[in-house]
């Protein structure tokens, strides 16, 4: 009987399972259609609102009462400095903390696992936690800095640090550990071996990893709400203790005004804020393809 | 007095590249005058007493006693598990880096402990120098690959570290292959010239003996036999450890062949590696004083 295998090699699969083949391609295709179509239109309708305010001028006003001279700059800039000083400080402190849970610390302590569980809930707190944190203990509290730049970039610190701590971890864990034993082995020094080795190899992913963390202290709201942000300023953040406003604070006042105009001036802030993510995105793909190893 | 030289040489010390390497040369140079018998091959430069290494519990390998002398190749072999790399990295203490390795037992590096107070594990590492099975150049350029080493032990000058890059690439056999390329990324290089390459690396911070983990097992039978030609012809100046697990290559290579085996303990789940027998390559092939090694040269183990 098994000698006389079937010869034929036609299709003998049942009408029914090529009909659920279909169905399961189909709901698939109609799943991403509904999330591209739902970001299409989003962006299309906010283009179209805000086209007529989309200029220099925009960028050159500052915010006011009236919708004929409301802009956004103050605003942007208070975005960048805000954005700018929160991402130095936590790149800084994310590399240190990933170079030592990573390369340092006994991976099968209790203290390293229960400070990896701490890191990993604590990328998952919701940010206006960290804004009623913020203003306890920054604005208020021990700190006492007031509504200033300096509490909002410590505050959006706090809140992307565990992010970015995760995502350098997992850049310095694919390092393969070949790469250490080669420089071990001629001699180098832990320090030497993690300084010219494996952070340079590193760097692709704890950028990426980073940048993408800036993007999302870029687009947040919640906790600066607590942190003063939400004001008419008129004159751009001169340093840490300078008052502010940024970006999406911004659009959420102009977008509760009144007057139908400032919906306009709304939309094309938000269309300012989507050109800036969209770049800070593009330059972590760049980042990442180009620092891409084959190992 | 030989004890005592060496002493001074392999203590904690971060001195110039330079310096240090004439350092090393000139302890062998006066080793040489005070023991009067001049380069004779033989002389033994490290030795391992018992040795036995544990990972947490299990005893991995033990009751290891191997000579290991200038101017030769000595070839550790024997069936998988049987823990020659394990004794391998003993002999540059790569095994630190393991939390659960433990070494028992002594290793003497022209007589100093290697695992003794006077002894710097960085300092061992770039005196007993080491090839991995997979070659495993870093992500940089050819140069840098090489410039690597020497600069991790002082700051050369940039003539300096061109010479040196220069110089070992050549002992390599690599430098014509690369001399026009040498800031492209050691990944454009082949199987068997990235290999060559970690040679050249391991041999820029002028090692005193070099290690090597089956060298050739990632490797085509071309490259295989240039590494093979390399290896005879740098033995003089560097005796050389290696594992391998292809008979052939150990009976080509190796002026001594040591040959482990593995066994189950009493208590033990896990077979633990022994050393079953060491002695020159010739008789370790044509007449072994074992059975067991005469199995496993015939094929009919492992």
């Amino acid at each position: 009987m098994s000698l006389t295998k079937a010869a034929s090699l036609q299709d003998t699969t049942s009408t029914a399972r090529k009909l659920r083949d279909r169905a399961f391609l189909g709901t698939l295709w109609l799943a991403t259609l509904i999330a591209l179509l739902t970001l299409i239109v989003l962006v299309f309708t906010t283009f179209v609102d805000g086209r007529g305010k989309l200029n220099l001028d925009l960028l050159r006003n500052f915010p006011s009462p009236f919708p004929e001279d409301a802009g956004i700059q103050s605003a942007l800039f208070g975005s960048l400095w805000v954005v700018l000083t929160s991402g130095i400080l936590s790149l800084f402190f994310a590399i240190g903390s990933a170079i030592y849970l990573e390369e340092f610390a006994n991976p099968n302590s209790r203290v390293q696992r229960l400070i990896t569980l701490n890191i990993q809930t604590l990328a998952g707190v919701p940010s206006i936690v960290y804004g009623v944190l913020g203003l306890a203990f920054v604005v208020r509290g021990p700190l006492g800095w007031g509504f200033t730049v300096g509490s909002a970039s410590v505050v959006l610190t706090m809140m992307v640090l565990p992010m970015m701590i995760v995502a350098s971890r997992e850049a310095l864990k694919a390092v393969p550990p070949s790469l250490r034993e080669g420089a071990y082995a001629l001699g180098a020094t832990r320090w030497q071996t993690i300084s010219k080795q494996v952070l340079p190899a590193a760097t692709g992913g704890i950028a990426t990893g980073s940048i993408l963390g800036v993007s999302r202290a870029l687009g947040e709201s919640a906790p600066l709400i607590l942190l003063g942000a939400l004001a008419y300023v008129s004159s751009n953040p001169s340093g840490f203790d300078s008052d502010y406003t940024v970006l999406p604070l911004l659009i959420f006042k102009y977008a509760t005004e009144a007057q139908e105009e400032f919906r306009a001036v709304g939309a094309a802030a938000i269309i300012v804020l989507l050109v800036l993510l969209v770049a800070l995105n593009l330059l972590a793909i760049v980042i990442r393809d180009k620092t891409r190893k084959s190992w | 007095m030989m004890v005592e030289e060496s002493k001074d040489a392999l203590a904690v010390s971060a001195p110039e590249t330079n310096a240090s390497t004439t350092s090393v040369r000139d302890v062998n140079v006066r080793i040489d005058v005070q023991s009067g018998d001049g380069r004779t091959a033989g002389e033994m430069i490290m030795e391992s007493v018992d040795l036995q290494v544990h990972y947490g519990d299990f005893l991995a390998v033990r009751d290891v006693n191997l000579k290991i002398h200038r101017d030769e190749i000595t070839a550790l072999i024997g069936p998988s598990g049987c823990g020659k790399s394990t004794i391998l990295r003993c002999f540059n203490r790569m095994n630190d880096l393991i939390p659960t390795a433990k070494v028992g037992g002594k290793i003497y590096y022209r007589g100093i402990d290697l695992y003794g107070p006077e002894a710097n594990a960085g300092e061992v590492r770039r005196r007993i120098g080491m090839v991995f099975q997979k070659p495993n150049p870093f992500p940089k350029s050819i140069y840098e690959n090489v410039a690597f080493g020497p600069r991790v032990h002082g700051k050369p000058s940039r003539a300096e570290t061109d010479d040196l890059v220069e110089r070992s690439l050549r002992r390599a056999a690599l430098w014509e292959e690369v001399k026009d390329r040498l800031k492209q990324s050691a990944f454009s290089l082949s199987g068997g010239q990235q290999q060559r390459l970690c040679i050249a690396r391991a041999l820029a911070v002028d090692p005193d003996v070099l290690l090597m983990d089956e060298p050739c097992s990632a490797l085509d039978p071309i490259a295989t036999a240039r590494i093979e030609d390399l290896m005879h012809e740098i033995k003089s100046q560097y005796p050389i450890v290696i594992v391998t697990h292809n008979m052939q290559q150990a009976a080509r290579v190796s002026d001594r062949t040591a040959f482990f085996n593995t066994e189950i303990g009493a208590n033990a789940t896990r077979p633990t590696g022994v050393l079953v027998e060491y002695d020159q390559t010739r008789k370790i092939f044509s007449a072994p004083a074992d059975e067991r090694t005469e199995q496993y040269i015939s094929g009919r183990m492992g």
